[in-house]
């Protein structure tokens, strides 16, 4: 097992990361929400309405640990091409209750993981190799019953819903859809026959 | 006329119209058609849904993934409600208890088409059975007009906003004539399993009903039916029907629909009756209350014009409230004069008394046996297909049941659009990350089933809405306070829809997520199905209800109210369908007894 000390460096280092998520809080706050009625055909991407507050070390521990969880395979591009980050840094600077209630343990989250990173492999967790990645995030992925591992689950699901929400994530999930057709046919045959089904409506 | 200002009104109007959705909307299309000249007041804003609603927009496209916020509540930023929610800044409503359970939640939308705009468009019948509900059982009240009376109204509905569905033929689940139905889309998987698995536990799984185009509307004949004799009608709503394309199988209705494939007041019911001439919209006009007479008449209706701050007045002959029940209430209770102490219509003080919603309840669960699906299309109609109407009524008249009346069961697709929620079950995927979450999440999508109870509730002393004596909203008017409690006989039947659903996931080869332990866990809120109706009831005499038969109030001959307030009972039938049919039948009465010279 892993011993837990930490240097003293690395202690100030996350305490400073923490205090700072601690006060971001209040700047978010004056951050505006879109309102109850923002223009809906608009395309919006992170940014455009309220400010993306990540520092540069989160942002690049982000990136990092989101392609971990979204590499680049088979089933579709890594999440750094689809700015999943700057999605969970879109979630964590807004300024409605839910999404504030998520930044602290985020931002708390990703300075552990850096922390982690210096003490274990004297890095940044950015610059880990791909076994590094892995050495730490085993330790943190299940089950969501400490910090470090809620934080990995709850950044798994914010990365999830930015990944599957763009044409990749859609193709590397088996959705189809979203596009005019000129009729419904309902499941196809060998989707019917899989699960012993005969379609009803005629 | 047209959609125009306050300045712009006519000295006096035949009909003055508060609200705009489903009862202002068909209100507005009977009467305007018919040549009396009318004026609708819509606290929010205008709405064009063929130039704002986001119809391909995807998560990725929308802040937060599109999740919901305090900004954009229930189904996020694409859902189709505009200035609404559950809160409404500057528009707040008191709670009598600080108990969670006694809470009642308002949803409100102030936009042209109201709450049609994100409606789910399912559209059932009331049947038999739910006219007379007393009769039947002994709780609650019987409405003064059986179905025959409404059954021909409901046709005219469903042709005029189109229906699709069949005639399943089942207890108090009325048919519709031939061929006025459109034809039902086919099954989904999540659809045909229900059905398949369903028949083992005698749970009857059917096409639903809902207001969306499966075909084009046919504009050559059936505006002739509904307009007998009134070729100018039947010329605009024909221009209008040609004007609706049929659904093209993609994007959920909730944001709503820029070709006009799904019902909402403002692609349907608006276009033909502004086109007629005989149609002014005031929007940005909110009802405050209404204005009487010496005669005890009302004269019009006082609002405020929320773009100048101004009060304003518009006189007209004849006033109907169709502000949803909460509002309508709420004009009512504030319509006080020396005459009216009370409020206005208010003489039984039965104004506030007796809301009501559904019983909802849902479960969800995951079926192996739909891990791995070859992907195909599941968005359909951007709605439900299928459901299960109340299937228990002989159970229930055997005693075997231990609460009264019934739920329906809603089945959605499966393979819906994802983004902005994480797709997988973490108790499922656990630690899964890399490559094998992704073949994780591919595994399990298309798996999960949701069943969804709409259920009815009947009216109880305990849940009413009055004036708050102290609060009032950023105009200066007084606000309402909510009461509300459930009875067993909810609680009891959530608990069975419940099991209904463990049951039938179980029976599917799944798991069913943990069942609620109480009837209380498992009923959603007060308020949260929005299908609040009743608050001021129709009945067979002035003491014992608000309003008669044809909406009328027993109080103030000219006073109609057209929303679902005076329904007398909440079936488990989404209401919207029977606020309009009985908002058409109260609009031929007006007209009719206005050319008789009685209004």
């Amino acid at each position: 097992m892993e011993t837990t000390r930490l240097t003293r460096r690395e202690v100030l280092s996350f305490f400073a990361a923490a205090l700072a998520a601690s006060q971001l809080p209040a700047f978010a706050q004056a951050a505006r929400g879109y309102g109850s009625d923002p223009d809906l055909t608009k395309i919006y991407k992170p940014g455009d309405v309220w400010p993306l507050t990540f520092s540069a070390a989160e942002k690049k521990a982000a990136i990092a640990l989101a392609d971990v969880i979204f590499p680049a395979d088979d089933l579709g591009p890594a999440a750094s091409t689809l700015r999943v980050a700057d999605y969970v840094d879109e979630w964590i600077s807004a300024p409605y209750p839910d999404q504030q209630a998520s930044r602290a343990p985020i931002i708390e989250g990703l300075a552990w993981l850096d922390a982690e990173a210096h003490r274990r492999f004297k890095s940044d967790f950015a610059a880990l190799t791909a076994e590094q990645h892995r050495a730490i995030c085993d330790d943190i992925c299940w089950p969501p019953d400490r910090k470090e591992s809620a934080f990995f689950v709850q950044f798994r699901a914010l990365c999830a819903g930015a990944y599957y929400g763009t044409q990749d994530g859609w193709k590397a999930l088996g959705f189809v859809g979203n596009m005019p057709l000129p009729t419904f046919d309902g499941p196809p045959p060998e989707v019917l026959a899989k699960l012993g089904l005969e379609q009803t409506v005629k | 006329m047209a959609i125009i200002t306050s300045s712009k009104t006519q000295p006096e109007y035949d009909v003055v119209i508060v609200g705009s959705g489903a009862g202002g909307g068909q209100m507005a299309y009977t009467l305007a058609l018919a040549g009396l000249r009318c004026v609708m007041l819509e606290a929010g804003r205008n709405y064009d849904p063929v130039r704002e609603t986001p119809m391909f927009q995807r998560p990725d496209q929308a802040p937060l993934g599109g999740s919901p916020t305090p900004d954009k509540q229930f189904f996020g930023f694409y859902d189709g409600t505009i200035d609404g929610g559950w809160e409404v800044p500057g528009e707040p409503y008191t709670q009598a208890s600080d108990k969670a359970e006694e809470k009642f939640w308002w949803w409100r939308t102030r936009m042209l088409g109201g709450r049609t705009n994100h409606w789910g468009r399912i559209s059932l019948r009331n049947g038999p059975y739910d006219f007379k509900p007393k009769s039947r059982d002994g709780l609650g009240f019987d409405w003064p007009i059986g179905y025959e009376d409404v059954e021909p109204y409901y046709t005219k509905v469903e042709m005029l906003i189109g229906v699709y569905g069949a005639n399943v033929g089942m207890e108090n689940t009325p048919d519709s004539p031939e061929g006025v139905l459109l034809p039902p889309p086919k099954g989904r998987v999540g659809d045909l399993m229900a059905q398949k698995h369903g028949k083992k536990l005698g749970i009857p799984v059917v096409p639903i009903r809902r207001a969306v185009l499966t075909r084009p509307l046919d504009a050559e004949t059936i505006p002739a039916k509904l307009h007998p004799g009134n070729e100018k009608a039947q010329r605009l709503v024909a221009a209008s029907m040609k004007e609706r394309a049929a659904c093209f199988w993609a994007t959920s209705c909730v944001r709503g629909c820029s070709i006009k494939a799904n019902y909402q007041s403002t692609t349907v019911h608006l276009p033909p009756a502004l086109a007629s001439g005989n149609l002014d919209i005031i929007p940005n006009a909110h009802a405050r209350e209404v204005i009487v007479g010496e005669d005890g008449r009302a004269t019009g209706v006082l609002y405020i014009d929320k773009v100048t701050g101004k009060e304003e007045r518009v006189r007209a002959k004849v006033v109907v409230l169709a502000a949803s029940s909460g509002e309508t209430v709420r004009i009512l209770l504030n319509s006080k004069s020396a005459r009216h102490p009370q409020g206005l219509a208010n003489g039984s003080g039965l104004v506030g008394k007796y809301v009501m919603d559904s019983v909802g309840t849902s479960l969800g669960g995951q079926i192996p046996a739909m891990e791995n699906l070859p992907p195909h299309h599941d968005e359909g109609a951007g709605g439900d297909h299928f459901y299960t109407p109340w299937w228990l009524y002989q159970e229930q008249k055997a005693g075997k049941l231990d609460f009264a009346r019934g739920y329906h069961i809603e089945i959605g697709g499966t393979r819906g659009m994802p983004g902005g929620r994480s797709p997988f079950s973490d108790a499922l995927v656990r630690g899964a990350y890399g490559t094998k979450l992704k073949q994780e999440a591919r595994r399990y999508y298309g798996s999960f089933v949701h069943y969804a109870a709409r259920g009815e509730m009947i009216p109880n002393e305990h849940s009413f809405a009055d004036l708050d004596p102290t609060v009032r909203d950023k105009f200066g008017i007084p606000v309402l306070r909510w009461h509300w409690r459930w009875s067993d006989h909810e609680l009891v039947q959530a608990v069975h829809a419940q099991k209904t659903f463990a049951a039938l996931i179980t029976e599917m080869g799944g798991t069913p997520n943990p069942i609620a332990k109480s009837g209380r866990e498992a009923i959603s809120p007060g308020g949260k199905i929005i299908h609040e109706v009743g608050g001021a009831l129709m009945g067979a005499d002035a003491k014992t209800s608000v309003c008669n038969q044809w909406n009328q109030t027993w109080e103030v001959k000219n006073l109609f109210l057209c929303d679902a307030a005076p329904f007398p009972s909440n079936a488990d039938k989404n209401p919207t369908l029977t606020i309009m049919a009985l908002a058409w039948r109260t609009g031929d009465y007006i007209i009719e007894q206005s050319r008789k010279g009685n209004l």
